[in-house]
């Protein structure tokens, strides 16, 4: 690819030139010039016609390859809503496409049985993610704002349980939950992700806390508002995008787990939507499309949401060691 | 500890535990009391129904050891995360260096790489599976317009049904669903390459591809560290996939080690439990041999 592209630079110049005559502005296509690695090159450099030019030949062949990349990766999720959208009686056809889009699959879905599994997984996904707001909260304020003893030892803590994974220790989780008689309730499930959604939480939120001026907090303290005022009133507020960030990823990964939920739930209809879905395969049902309807419910506003926090998780889950 | 206990002394050594205290009684109840139950169960003789029969001693693991499928279990456990984070990085760098690239449209074809890393895996492997359908899968229907395939419904057709075709499914799967955070997390250590490096390259007469190699890649290193680190966890761990679409089928021939721990769960819990040691041994081991290696390499350089 690297290889490619150089090939491409060489004879780039002429090309561009010709094309050179129409004062069209790309944004973003001028850094992409020749000069690729330097980025932004001053305008008195030694190519003045080029700076602003249609796009080059180069941008043209990263953006094709980058939108072809982009297709392939939702290329799948596509597929789920057309199947979705797929008449019931057309689902074991083999055509590329339904003849008519059955939308009645989506408002079908909720008289069905799925319906209740996703309530399941409603309830789960809010429960974790308020005890992940409940429990993650005090202590990230606190480690970030106080030396104390096992401060540390706490941090570390932490950072290990992000290496572990439920999948790893499921028989123990399982014996656990049995001895304790919380097997096939909602209450374990919302035990068990929030606890594995604790460390990210504590780190998101520890170096935001972090990163707010104490002297903010203490003059807000001065002002009369009391320890808990100036936490609620000034500190609270400048780390809400790490909030959001915690509440957003504990949610989707409490609403998409299924490993601890298969195995601690065992009630058809107490068991949340992914485990749901994924008994249904097995069976020979006539009612597929209320599969992919779930599927679908399952799955887009999920993408959806976790788009807005995207840029705050890579940090979060990498835990600093990226800088 | 001759010190007196005024009411504020007290206050102050307990005020830690009032803020941490319930996020470190979460980790123990969910995280490291189940790694002490298993340890405890993996000695002990468990009905299926989960009554303890008392001390098994060592039995559950010879029991395991000497089943005729664990050392393929294990082998193809290694072999499962080996091909799919190697195939996960080499891609990731590829992807991460194309999408670092400024051209119109860059935001809109980032957030569509998100896509699989957002969607629940197992609601991925669903449908891929269904792609992969003997009778109408899409992906079944492509190849026989193109001519790979005779027709449809049959065991060519069919290729999850077959060991020699459903693991490298399995793979692409998994490489499929691995690649978005690592594309990221490459992406976020490109940029945090500052740009005079480059420039510095660039008056040296260095080519694109010798800067790759002796200026973005070593400086790429903390990153790539992390992100193979993750990802080996997560592939280690990743089970939804293989459950989804094969079940470890034909046989135990497409089970890792942590399909073949769930299959045993249903029969023997003992043994089960010993398997998720022996797995939980390897996680550790895998995560220290890592280390050392990455150490390793950055004191040589």
């Amino acid at each position: 690819m690297t290889e490619h592209r150089e090939v491409v630079d060489e004879r780039r110049p002429p090309e561009g030139e010709t094309g050179g005559g129409a004062p069209v502005t790309v944004a973003g296509s001028a850094p992409a010039t020749p000069a690729a690695p330097a980025r932004r090159r001053p305008a008195a450099g030694p190519g003045p016609a080029r700076v602003r030019a249609l796009p080059s030949v180069t941008t043209v062949i990263v953006a094709a390859s980058a939108y072809l990349v982009a297709f392939v990766f939702v290329f799948p999720y596509l597929v789920m809503i057309l199947t979705a959208l797929r008449p019931q009686e057309e689902l074991r056809q083999a055509t590329f496409l339904p003849t008519t889009f059955a939308w009645s699959n989506f408002t079908n879905f909720w008289t069905g049985g799925l319906a209740q599994n996703l309530g399941v997984t409603l309830q789960v996904a809010a429960g974790s993610t308020v005890l992940v707001l409940l429990v993650a909260l005090p202590a990230a304020y606190y480690t970030a704002r106080h030396a104390f003893r096992g401060r540390t030892a706490f941090l570390v803590l932490v950072l290990i349980t992000q290496m572990f994974q439920p999948t790893a220790m499921l028989v123990g989780i399982y014996r656990e939950f049995f001895q304790l008689g919380l097997v096939d309730t909602v209450w374990s499930l919302i035990l068990v992700n929030g606890g594995f959604n604790l460390a990210f939480a504590v780190w998101i939120l520890n170096a935001y806390f972090s990163s707010i001026p104490r002297e903010l907090e203490e003059a807000a303290f001065i002002d009369g508002n009391g320890r808990f005022g100036a936490l609620f009133r000034v500190t609270l507020p400048l780390a809400m995008p790490g909030v959001v960030t915690a509440l957003i990823f504990t949610f989707i990964a409490a609403w998409n787990e299924f490993v601890v939920a298969l195995t601690l739930t065992t009630t058809p209809s107490g068991q949340p939507l992914t485990v749901a879905l994924n008994s249904f395969i097995g069976q020979y049902q006539v009612d597929w499309q209320n599969l992919f309807a779930g599927s679908v419910i399952a799955t887009i506003p999920v993408i959806i949401l976790f788009a807005l926090i995207e840029r705050k998780v890579v940090g979060g889950l990498t835990a600093g060691s990226i800088k | 500890m001759q010190q007196t206990f005024t009411p504020g002394r007290v206050v102050r050594a307990l005020a830690p535990l009032a803020w941490i205290g319930p996020a470190v009684a979460l980790i123990a109840v969910v995280v490291v009391w189940p790694v002490v139950v298993m340890v405890q169960s993996s000695f002990l003789k468990i009905s299926r129904f989960g009554v303890v029969q008392g001390s098994n001693g060592f039995d559950n693991y010879t029991k395991l050891f000497a089943e005729p499928d664990f050392g393929g279990v294990m082998a193809r456990s290694l072999l499962w995360v080996v091909a799919v984070v190697g195939l996960t990085v080499t891609l990731s760098l590829g992807l991460a260096q194309l999408f670092d690239q400024r051209f119109p449209g860059r935001r809109f074809a980032r957030w569509a790489l998100i896509a699989p890393w957002a969607a629940s895996v197992l609601m991925t492997s669903i449908i891929f599976k269904w792609m992969l359908d003997p009778e109408v899968g899409l992906i079944n229907m492509i190849r026989r317009h193109l001519g790979l395939l005779d027709a449809l419904g049959g065991a060519d057709a069919d290729p999850l049904g077959n060991a020699a075709t459903a693991m490298p499914w399995l793979v692409f799967v998994a490489v499929f669903v691995s690649l978005p955070f690592t594309t990221y997390a490459l992406l976020a250590g490109l940029s945090a390459i500052p740009p005079d490096v480059y420039e510095a390259a660039r008056m040296d007469g260095a080519s694109r591809l010798r800067t790759y190699w002796s200026v973005t890649l070593p400086l790429l290193r903390p990153a790539l560290v992390v992100a193979t680190l993750i990802n080996v966890m997560n592939v280690f761990n990743s089970f939804p996939i293989i459950w989804a679409m094969t079940h470890g089928q034909p046989g135990y021939s497409t089970a890792t080690s942590t399909v073949f721990m769930y299959i045993l769960k249903g029969s023997d819990i003992g043994e089960s439990a010993a398997m998720s040691v022996v797995n939980f041994g390897m996680v550790i081991v895998l995560t220290i041999v890592f280390l050392r290696v990455s150490k390793w390499r950055a004191e040589v350089s």
